[in-house]
């Protein structure tokens, strides 16, 4: 049993954890005809906690609670992973992306998360703006507009050989490397790093 | 039947992938499937790092396969088996015929999909894993995630005025 537990607290690899998330969607498909997706759970804390009137947000959400429970057992799981499965072993990064970003400031490369941003003192600060409020606001506007995210597209509507979810994440890919290669260097420089 | 879906879909909310058509057989304890697929796909995100800020830079910059080789393999494995389904006409454990609905195309999918682009190489996060982030102990992720709520409510006050 140690030795299981200790086989699977290793870092797993793509070609276990794509089938893995790939079959997300037939299971829920046969369990109860349910199309993958987890932005839509963030429209649907909306509806239930802000619907304010607004048209988008009135409908019956509680007819999609499945959805709820879903994001609340990915979080349950984070829970358990981390909690029970943890690599003893420091993350492996890429050299050159430790060396890219140390150039933009980053240099905490012992976790998931750099640790010298992912903390409540900088959430706080220009850095937490930019991070998390900013950050998060573009993913939830953005995922809204586009009608999903990398779930309900990329994997759903590609699964499914839907051409507009091509198109969409087409487009995720086109905005994460702009970001990256052209607007995060200044970004950063101006919240400080 | 797929193209009945699609025309009930438009004519309830334009905007709206899935909410309210089907039948609901699921209450009570019956959810808690889903509670259990989730458990499942949070422990897959973690063991992956597919919920690591750094494992986003490095797609981004290509400087690992590791996050195309999930999504590439995860695509592959979902075609073929929305392929099996459809041909061996595989009925949901309620007996029910499958459906997915078709997702009609918007220029949403351009530019908000081009704004969660942004979005997602800052916080190195989509929303699946945002759940897993906060449930692994990165607390400061809730805010990150009351920010996608704050950006997903705007988008549907202003749904109407934007382009589409």
């Amino acid at each position: 049993m140690n030795q299981f537990i200790e086989w699977i607290s290793q870092p797993w690899p793509w070609y276990v954890a794509g089938p893995m998330i790939g079959l997300t969607v037939p299971a829920l498909l046969i369990v109860g005809n349910k199309t993958f997706g987890i932005s839509s759970s963030l429209r649907h804390i909306c509806a239930a906690c802000v619907p304010a009137g607004i048209p988008f947000f009135t409908y019956n959400w509680k007819k999609e609670i499945w959805n709820l429970l879903f994001v609340l057992g990915v979080g349950i799981g984070g829970f358990l992973a981390t909690t029970f499965l943890a690599n003893p072993e420091t993350i492996v990064i890429s050299e050159a992306t430790q060396a890219d970003l140390a150039a933009l400031g980053i240099t905490d490369f012992s976790d998931l998360m750099p640790s010298d941003l992912y903390s409540w003192e900088s959430v706080f600060s220009a850095k937490g703006l930019l991070f998390f409020v900013f950050g998060g606001f573009l993913v939830g506007f953005g995922t809204r507009y586009a009608g999903g995210c990398t779930s309900g597209h990329a994997i759903m509507g590609i699964s499914s050989l839907q051409w507009p979810s091509l198109v969409a994440t087409i487009f995720f890919m086109v905005g994460g490397f702009l970001m990256t290669h052209v607007l995060l260097e200044p970004l950063m420089k101006l919240v400080g790093f | 039947m797929s193209t009945l879906t699609k025309k009930k879909e438009t004519v309830q909310d334009p905007h709206c992938v899935a909410p309210n058509l089907r039948e609901d057989h699921d209450k009570g304890l019956e959810l808690l499937k889903y509670l259990i697929i989730g458990v499942v796909f949070g422990i897959v995100f973690v063991k992956a790092e597919i919920i690591s800020w750094f494992r986003i830079q490095e797609m981004f910059r290509l400087q690992s396969f590791h996050m195309y080789g999930v999504i590439g393999s995860a695509v592959i494995t979902g075609i073929i088996s929305v392929q099996l389904i459809k041909r061996l006409n595989v009925k949901t454990i309620h007996g029910e015929d499958i459906v997915i609905p078709d997702k009609v195309f918007k220029k949403g999918q351009v530019i908000g999909g081009f704004i969660f682009g942004l979005g997602w190489a800052i916080t190195g996060a989509c929303p699946g894993p945002l759940f897993a982030q906060i449930g692994s102990g990165y607390t400061v992720v809730l805010v990150t995630l009351i920010s996608a709520l704050a950006g997903t409510w705007v988008y549907g006050k202003f749904a109407d005025k934007l382009p589409n």
